[in-house]
């Protein structure tokens, strides 16, 4: 079975019971212990996520470096794109090499209302999610048909027509420039136009579908999902839907992205297509790789670490090689990503869990 | 969109069949990888660059060009062997987006090397022969064009040689058909990473020398050939050497007809629009409904998968 | 798991050895002596620090990497000096802050906010690329620090009236393609092609270009473009060869256009290839081979034609000290991008060099930005920079001259020779 279910010594016999109850998913007894696994899982969770919300919550408290809030942000902008990958990859079992694109279109539909329509901020960030939705949608039902490389080729083909795109249709987009002048958002009186404003309310957005997910994640939706990431035809044998359940999945990371997008142009006030090529689709699937594909906690862990190496070796490397430059970040950061790839494939979250566990084994 | 004769059609064919050798070149090599170690090799075109800013090196030494493409050709390899035992062996059962990440990580690492190394500016190398371009029934060649496809298909016949006729590479081949049963056989799975590694770097250098006086050779100039190159391994089915030749010479020539008959700007989106019909196509099937068609087992997992990935 | 064996080992320690040495920091380089006595002996004043964010990795690398070897040869001729001179006689000492961008535009975000509240520079230079200066407005104008881009889009310094702390010191493509189609016209070629790169620089360039031949009345009859690293151009040149140009413009950098030239002479057109400033350095004559860069043609800023000025010209001694020194520092050929930043810096030092001591760090950069938006006469390497409230360039067409390749090297054409 997958992975994601490591049984615990004190419980396994409890869940291997489970399995053999599965069958019969009108047993009585099956249904009070799941229900009390769930509870323990959810109680679990609840922690995990009380403790990031509080940590979260009072970083802008000490941290009174403008520098790295605006880093914090951006980090909050690549966690709401990564945890659609992470659902998509980890757990629908689809890769995506093109996953800036949906993000690109939220922030393009946001930007193109809101400069050239004067349409109010939020009424365009619903419709870049519905329009991101909808491409998602579409793409959907030809793409699934696609196996393992054949997938991910074609998403990187869509990515990378789409970034052309912003930049051909000039009219519209700006062209290769950009477009400036997109507007704060406002509720009301009120104008996030201030870093701690805006680390608030992407943080607080990151939070919220930071919940959703978790709870999709431990639904019988994310049971169906992961059985189908294990094995196509033995959850189809149990009655998975794969079609339908991987197109939720797909337009589910696309409404994150086309959030997320929305959210980096109103704090950038501009929009260029560079920002949503194929390099950055990769770094989104390097900060998913790196944070743990198949959990949710790793897109903000992973997102975290990817930005924060840059941060950290720009401060560090000076001292130890004079003179050192971008370039030496560069080949620096690529070392430490090699380096995280080999020694914890299975991503940074599960990567810290398992050296935990080992210890505490130990 | 001007009048076109026939001479206009003739150069739009003609240069992007030469454009396609390259890609040819680089699909090679990633066909040679993935089929043998089912790993997808995203740093395939950094082996074209520095092939071409070795060589470079060497003739600034004073070395002739013979001797300079020679040595490029060897130190890629020692590079493409160091590579493989450095990043792919410790991580050799990782799961397969494991290690596509570990290439993206080697592709980013080299280039920063090559940045610091040569700078951002691009050297050029003399053609290899001096004279004008040949005149082809209206069409310019230039002789270096020449050079690339006589190179891509001397290239070719010696891979064919040594494939078909070598024992090494039998061996080769039998990993790629069955990796377990070879090892049964007594083929060592890790020397057959190494070697195809070892292939592909020499395969990516080549083609980064003999392209770089037409196309001048810089720092980044691997990261679009890498692209280009998969592409056209995909459009051949990833683990088909001659398909790889059929996808590389026609993503070269819809590329230039794109460009030429539709629209410049476009270019690159008409190649992968191209790509996305070829991958639909060979998929043997088009969108009809939200169906409810099982996955058949053995199809599109491609022959040469590794054992390790079973599918129902 | 980690399979350890002795290949891996062995693969470790060559690897380690090609780093080491391919990771040495780019050679110490020796900086001009300082040149006055007095300026050893003067009292030191409070320390001063200018910030330059360009983008010296990733996708505009070529540009970025020539502009940080600019600033850091300031550096190191501010370091041998001690600093500048100040209003009052003080010796001030100035710490260059240089940060890389990546070529995108949120780091470049994050490294202006870094340089603005924690290493409180007085104005920032740089903004490699047009959006990552676009970016960039926003902060610097919230922020009410002095913003000087090396880029190219009119964009960055217009509409005037919300740019008050943005200049530019980048020849706008309004006043180099004037030149490239007055030519054509005075050549009698009436239909020309447009070819241009496909970013910021290029649509400037092919928008200026069409504004230019609408107001000569000359022809576009085709418009091409291509991507900054494409390597073949052979369908588009193919395209404007079937079509009825008499001449053509291209708005380009290198290595696209020197690829672009080779492709032009291995095509066999004959028509006259007028490019523009963008081509401004040697090293295009070395990449698109003499052979085929003979007979090129683009306008430029002085900097090009140094040699070839007469010996009044104002610019001609900023020019050659500069192509000096950097030639001297970087072991490279100058470049246009990499004047850009020394203008910027040199603008900056100047203005420096004018305040009065004692002010707070927001009054200082207000004075600062004051000081540069009148700055007038001031001869650098773009051209002669007069400033003003709505001008935030402060050059014009006067600064730049048409230049031929011919033999490998460039030969100045005044009008009289077209």
């Amino acid at each position: 079975m997958s992975k994601h279910w490591p049984p615990r010594r004190q419980t396994s016999r409890v869940l291997e019971t489970l399995e053999v109850l599965r069958q019969n998913q009108t047993n009585q007894a099956f249904r009070v212990l799941e229900t009390l696994k769930v509870l323990r899982k959810v109680s679990r969770n609840a922690l995990a996520f009380l403790t990031f919300a509080l940590v979260v919550g009072t970083l802008p408290l000490w941290l009174h470096s403008p520098y790295l809030l605006s880093t914090a942000i951006f980090i909050g902008i690549f966690t709401i794109v990564t945890l659609g990958l992470c659902l998509l990859m980890g757990y629908a079992g689809q890769v995506s090499l093109g996953h800036a694109a949906f993000w690109g279109i939220g922030a393009y539909t946001s930007a193109i209302l809101t400069v050239k329509l004067g349409v109010s901020p939020w009424l365009a960030m619903i419709i870049g999610v519905a329009v991101t939705s909808g491409v998602a949608y579409l793409i959907a039902i030809p793409i699934f048909r696609l196996r393992e490389h054949y997938l991910a080729m074609a998403t990187l083909g869509l990515g990378i027509i789409v970034t052309l795109a912003f930049g051909e249709f000039r009219e519209l987009t700006g062209g290769p420039s950009g477009l400036p002048g997109v507007p704060r958002l406002t509720v009301g009186s009120f104008i996030f136009d201030g870093d701690v404003e805006y680390y608030y309310l992407v943080w607080g957005v990151v939070l919220l579908l930071i919940g959703l997910s978790l709870n999709i994640v431990n639904s019988r939706v994310g049971r169906a999902l992961r059985a189908l990431h294990a094995s196509e035809a033995a959850a189809a044998s149990i009655g998975v839907d794969a079609s339908r359940l991987k197109l939720q999945v797909l337009v589910l990371s696309a409404a994150y992205a086309s959030v997320a997008g929305s959210l980096y142009v109103h704090y950038m006030q501009f929009v260029s297509p560079h920002a949503f090529d194929f390099g950055v689709s990769v770094r989104l699937v390097v900060m998913a790789a790196v944070g743990g594909l198949a959990s949710v906690w790793g897109a903000p862990f992973g997102a975290a670490a990817v930005m924060l190496v840059t941060v950290l070796l720009r401060e560090a490397l000076p001292l130890v090689i004079p003179n050192a430059s971008g370039e030496h970040i560069t080949i620096f950061y690529g070392l430490v990503l090699i380096l995280i790839m080999i020694f914890m494939p299975e991503g940074l979250t599960r990567g810290v869990i398992e050296s935990f566990r080992r210890n505490a084994r130990s | 969109m001007p009048n076109y004769d026939l001479s206009n059609y003739l150069q739009f064919i003609l240069s992007g069949l030469s454009t396609g050798s390259i890609y040819v070149l680089v699909a090679l090599g990633v066909v040679t990888i993935y089929s043998v170690t089912g790993i997808v090799n995203l740093a395939q075109g950094e082996y074209c660059m520095l092939g071409a800013m070795l060589a470079v090196t060497f003739i600034r030494w004073g070395l002739p060009l013979g001797l300079a493409a020679a040595a490029a050709i060897i130190g890629v390899t020692a590079i493409g062997v160091l590579i493989e035992r450095l990043t792919v062996q410790p991580a050799r059962s990782a799961s397969s987006i494991t290690l596509i990440m570990i290439t993206v990580g080697v592709s980013i690492v080299v280039r920063g090397v090559a940045l610091l190394a040569w700078g951002t500016a691009p050297f050029s190398l003399p053609a290899f022969t001096k004279g004008p371009p040949l005149d082809v029934l209206g069409a310019a060649v230039s002789l270096q064009r020449l050079w690339i496809l006589g190179t891509a298909v001397v290239t070719l016949l010696l891979l064919y040689f040594l494939l078909e006729r070598t024992l090494l590479g039998k061996a080769v081949r039998a990993c790629a058909i069955n990796r377990q049963a070879a090892g049964l056989m007594g083929i060592a799975a890790s020397q057959m990473s190494a070697l195809v590694f070892a292939l592909s770097a020499a395969l990516g250098a080549v083609g980064g020398i003999v392209i770089a006086p037409l196309m001048l050779a810089s720092y980044d100039m691997g990261l679009m050939l890498g692209l280009k190159g998969f592409v056209a391994a995909v459009i051949g089915g990833l683990t088909s050497l001659p398909g790889a030749v059929i996808g590389g010479l026609l993503l070269g020539v819809i590329e230039s007809l794109g460009a030429g008959l539709i629209s410049s700007g476009f270019k690159d989106a008409i190649a992968f629009l191209v790509l996305l019909l070829v991958i639909f196509a060979r998929s043997g099937r088009f969108p009809n409904r939200l169906g409810r068609r099982p996955a058949r087992a053995g199809e599109l997992a491609g022959r040469g998968a590794r054992p390790t990935e079973t599918r129902p | 798991m980690v399979k350890w064996n002795r290949s891996v080992c062995l693969s470790l320690v060559c690897l380690a050895a090609l780093l080491l040495a391919s990771c040495t920091p780019a050679a110490a380089p020796q900086a001009t002596a300082p040149t006055a006595a007095a300026r050893a002996e003067a009292k030191v004043g409070e320390a001063f620090a200018i910030g330059v964010l360009v983008a010296s990795t990733g996708g505009a690398a070529a540009l970025g990497e020539p502009e940080r070897d600019a600033a850091r040869l300031v550096q190191s001729q501010l370091e041998a000096q001690g600093g500048i001179i100040g209003a009052a006689g003080l010796r001030h000492p100035i710490k260059v802050v240089i940060y890389d961008t990546g070529s995108t535009a949120d780091t470049a975000i994050t490294l202006a906010k870094k340089l603005i509240n924690d290493d409180k520079v007085v104005a920032i230079v740089g903004g490699t690329t047009s959006p990552e200066s676009l970016a960039l407005v926003p902060i610097v104008q919230e922020a009410k620090i002095p913003f000087i881009s090396a880029a190219s889009s009119s964009q960055i310094v217009e509409p005037v009236a919300d740019r008050f702390w943005v200049f530019k010191t980048a020849q706008n493509n309004r006043h180099t393609a004037p030149q490239q189609v007055e030519y054509a016209k005075a050549k009698g070629l009436t239909k020309i092609a447009n070819l241009y790169v496909n970013n910021s620089y290029g649509e400037d360039g092919r928008n200026a270009i069409r504004d230019a031949t609408k107001a000569a009345g000359v022809e576009i009859v085709i418009e091409e473009t291509f991507e900054a690293a494409d390597t073949n151009m052979m369908a588009q040149l193919t395209k404007v060869k079937a079509s009825s140009a008499q001449a053509v413009l291209v708005t380009a950098i290198p290595p696209a256009a020197a690829i672009l030239t080779k492709q032009y002479r291995e095509l066999g057109l004959k028509i006259p290839l007028i490019q523009n400033h963008g081509i401004g350095m040697k090293s295009f004559i070395t990449q698109a081979g003499p052979e085929n860069a003979e007979g090129v043609l683009f306008p430029m800023g002085k900097l090009v034609a140094a040699q070839a000025l007469p010996d009044n010209d104002p610019q001609k001694a900023v020019l050659l000290n500069f192509i000096k020194e950097y030639e001297a520092f970087t072991k490279n050929p100058t470049s246009t991008f990499a004047g850009h930043v020394w203008d910027g810096m040199q603008l900056t030092l100047k203005a420096l060099e004018k305040m009065p001591t004692g002010l707070k760090l927001e009054e200082q950069r207000a004075k600062i930005r004051d000081s540069i938006e009148n700055t007038k006469a001031f001869p650098g390497t773009g051209g002669i920079f007069n400033l003003s409230a709505q001008d935030h360039v402060g050059l014009s067409a006067n600064d730049i001259v048409l230049v031929k390749i011919a033999d490998g090297n460039w030969v100045y054409m005044p009008r009289e020779k077209w």
